[in-house]
């Protein structure tokens, strides 16, 4: 076979995730994400199954792959126990892996989730730290949230919790040595190369684009075309 | 007719739930958004019913939420879950709670695709001994904390002060429960009544009093989505789908809402206060939200303890009125309060929404 299609065959989700599609389109009637997004898991799972290189080319390269909500509500339904999310799962690894996840607008997104998840769980070992939340990038949340916020400290002694502080508790600070064992799993497992090859097909893509890194920053973290859906 | 056929079916579902001497691990998402549910869980195993729940300062987050936005591999998350595994062996124990439906999701993924994959599993092995020197045995058991507190839910109602009935009319509240996507949607049989008929939150609301309110997207998303929510350019596709939600909800006329995950009772709570803010729209009685809670803070409720012990408070939607409803005393001025009636300010207030000061 091809060489996508064969690296995508070795992935595990994939081969959990894609037995024979018999093109019911029960996924695609279940899914949030084909109600709110252009978008139709059948359709994917097709293009995977036809094995053909250009198509998987294309796809990797697509928006499309990145609507997805990996809710795993297509799991449940598919008559041939398929899993549509799993073969996205695959999918968004190998469109990582080969850098092609610059050529979409919201694959792009991928360097701002490594800056904000990817890195917390590294420096923190929680993927969310509230010291790092804001309200400003965070409107929605509302002024009892802002308000949690403001007074972060005082909040959660009141609730019980033991932020950043020594032994169990709610959020209290990870000892190093835990921490250095994450980063060596990090090392160890592909999560490191993994962020790399984010930086660096990111950097690539703002320089072509004209933008320094913060600008990219903004710009990938806030921008929608409009065009999605 | 069709009521009892279902109660069958569920029984196919239950799942024999060990309710003592777990291994503890707590959820990010929880500890930044609902820390006093966490809080709550450990009052009412340890303090109220005298079980053993073991936690360590050492555990990290399990990468789910790195693992669901495609920036974490499969490899290293299953190695990250993997310590973690190695962390309970090393305290004795082999029951295993996860406070985190992402998290429960991914432990039934894991030990699923080790069955499947042996190689993968050894390959883990030597990476978790590579990189840390630890070894794992598999948990005998892994339960999401939910789950234990349904196997407890009679004890629970048994001790109660109070019911979920309205003490106005006498009748049981109406009751939306929310059960999470990855809880039972990915391995049906890994969850309490299976995936059709989801039973973790249904038994504690019955047994507690309340009426489940049966709606047409009663299973549908909350919309979290993961990167459609954490990357502000998606959020459209997490509101638009707690939206739906509402909509299907609201001619049902739900008192309240009890969800089991550690995402959905975020968006369910503040997504009704942008609604509002967006469309002027509100969905519960008055001018205010329907009122969202974690089973925790439900059981604690019955249970008597105090509102803001719970951390009611830093919800957006008021949960007075349902407090009310039940008779739950409260003190107001010590709503927004310090630890030891500390000053300090208080929230602002919303346009539309209405909230109690
Ligand atoms: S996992 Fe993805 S493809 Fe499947 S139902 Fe959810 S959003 Fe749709
Ligand atoms: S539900 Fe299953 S069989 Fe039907 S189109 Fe989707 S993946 Fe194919």
């Amino acid at each position: 076979m091809g060489r996508l299609y064969d690296k995508l065959s070795a992935d595990v989700r994939y081969r959990e995730g894609l037995r024979a599609c018999i093109h019911c389109g029960t996924c695609t009637a279940i899914c949030p994400a084909a109600e709110f997004y252009n978008y139709d898991p059948r359709k994917i799972v097709n293009i995977v199954q036809n094995k053909d290189e250009d198509r998987i080319e294309d796809l990797l390269k697509s928006e499309t792959i990145w609507y997805c909500g990996e809710c795993m509500s297509c799991v449940t339904r598919c008559p041939r126990d398929n899993a549509p999310g799993l073969v996205i799962i695959a999918l968004r690894s190998l469109s990582q892996d080969e850098g092609y996840f610059t050529e979409s607008e919201k694959g792009r997104q991928q360097l701002a989730l490594k800056r904000t998840i990817g890195e917390w769980i590294l420096k923190y070992g929680y993927c969310v730290y509230p010291r790092h939340l804001s309200f400003e990038l965070h409107p929605e949340a509302g002024p009892v949230w802002k308000w949690e916020q403001e007074n972060l400290d005082d909040v959660f002694e009141r609730l019980g919790g033991n932020l950043d502080g020594k032994g169990p508790g709610i959020l209290r600070k990870i000892p190093d040595e835990s921490l250095d064992e994450l980063k060596r799993i990090f090392d160890l497992t592909g999560a490191t190369e993994r962020f790399e090859k984010i930086e660096k097909a990111s950097a690539e893509k703002a320089a072509e684009m004209g933008l320094e890194d913060s600008e990219y920053f903004v710009k990938i973290y806030n921008e929608n075309s409009g065009e999605h859906s | 007719m069709i009521y009892e056929g279902k109660k069958r079916i569920w029984k196919d579902y239950q799942k024999e739930i060990p309710s003592d001497q777990y291994f503890y691990v707590r959820s990010c998402i929880r500890q930044n958004f609902f820390p006093g549910s966490e809080v709550t869980f450990l009052r009412i195993m340890r303090d109220e019913l005298g079980k053993v729940i073991y936690e360590t300062e050492f555990h990290t987050s399990c990468s789910g939420i790195g693992y669901h936005t495609d920036i974490v591999p499969m490899e290293t998350t299953m190695t990250v879950v993997a310590r973690q595994f190695a962390l309970m062996t090393e305290a004795g124990y082999e029951n295993y709670a996860a406070s985190c439906i992402t998290s429960f999701g991914l432990y039934c993924e894991i030990l699923e695709t080790w069955k499947h994959f042996p190689e993968l599993e050894q390959k883990i092995r030597k990476n978790l001994k590579e990189a840390t020197g630890r070894e794992f045995k598999k948990p005998k058991y892994v339960a999401h904390a939910s789950d234990i507190i349904y196997k407890v839910r009679n004890e629970i109602a048994a001790r109660g002060k109070y019911r979920l009935v309205n003490r106005h009319t006498g009748k049981p509240l109406r009751v939306v429960e929310h059960i999470g996507c990855h809880y039972a949607k990915m391995f049906p049989h890994k969850g309490v009544g299976g995936a059709e008929y989801p039973y973790v939150l249904a038994g504690m609301v019955e047994s507690w009093g309340g009426e489940v309110v049966d709606y047409p997207e009663r299973r549908h998303c909350c919309g979290f989505g993961f990167r459609q929510y954490l990357v502000r350019a998606n959020r459209g596709y997490s509101i638009a789908n707690t939206h739906k939600k509402f909509e299907s909800m609201a001619p049902f006329k739900p008192d309240m809402i009890i969800t089991n995950c550690p995402g959905c009772p975020y968006f369910l709570d503040r997504w009704q206060y942008t609604i509002a803010e967006m469309e002027d729209k509100t969905y519960g009685e008055n001018g205010y939200g329907i009122p969202v809670f974690t089973y925790e803070e439900v059981a604690g409720m019955i249970l008597g303890y105090n509102p803001w012990d719970l951390g009611l408070q830093v919800h957006q939607v008021s949960a007075e009125p349902l407090l009310d409803k039940i008779g739950i005393p409260y003190d107001p001025a010590a709503k927004y309060k310090g630890l030891n009636n500390k000053d300090i300010d208080k929230p602002g207030k919303p346009t539309y929404m209405k909230t109690v000061p």
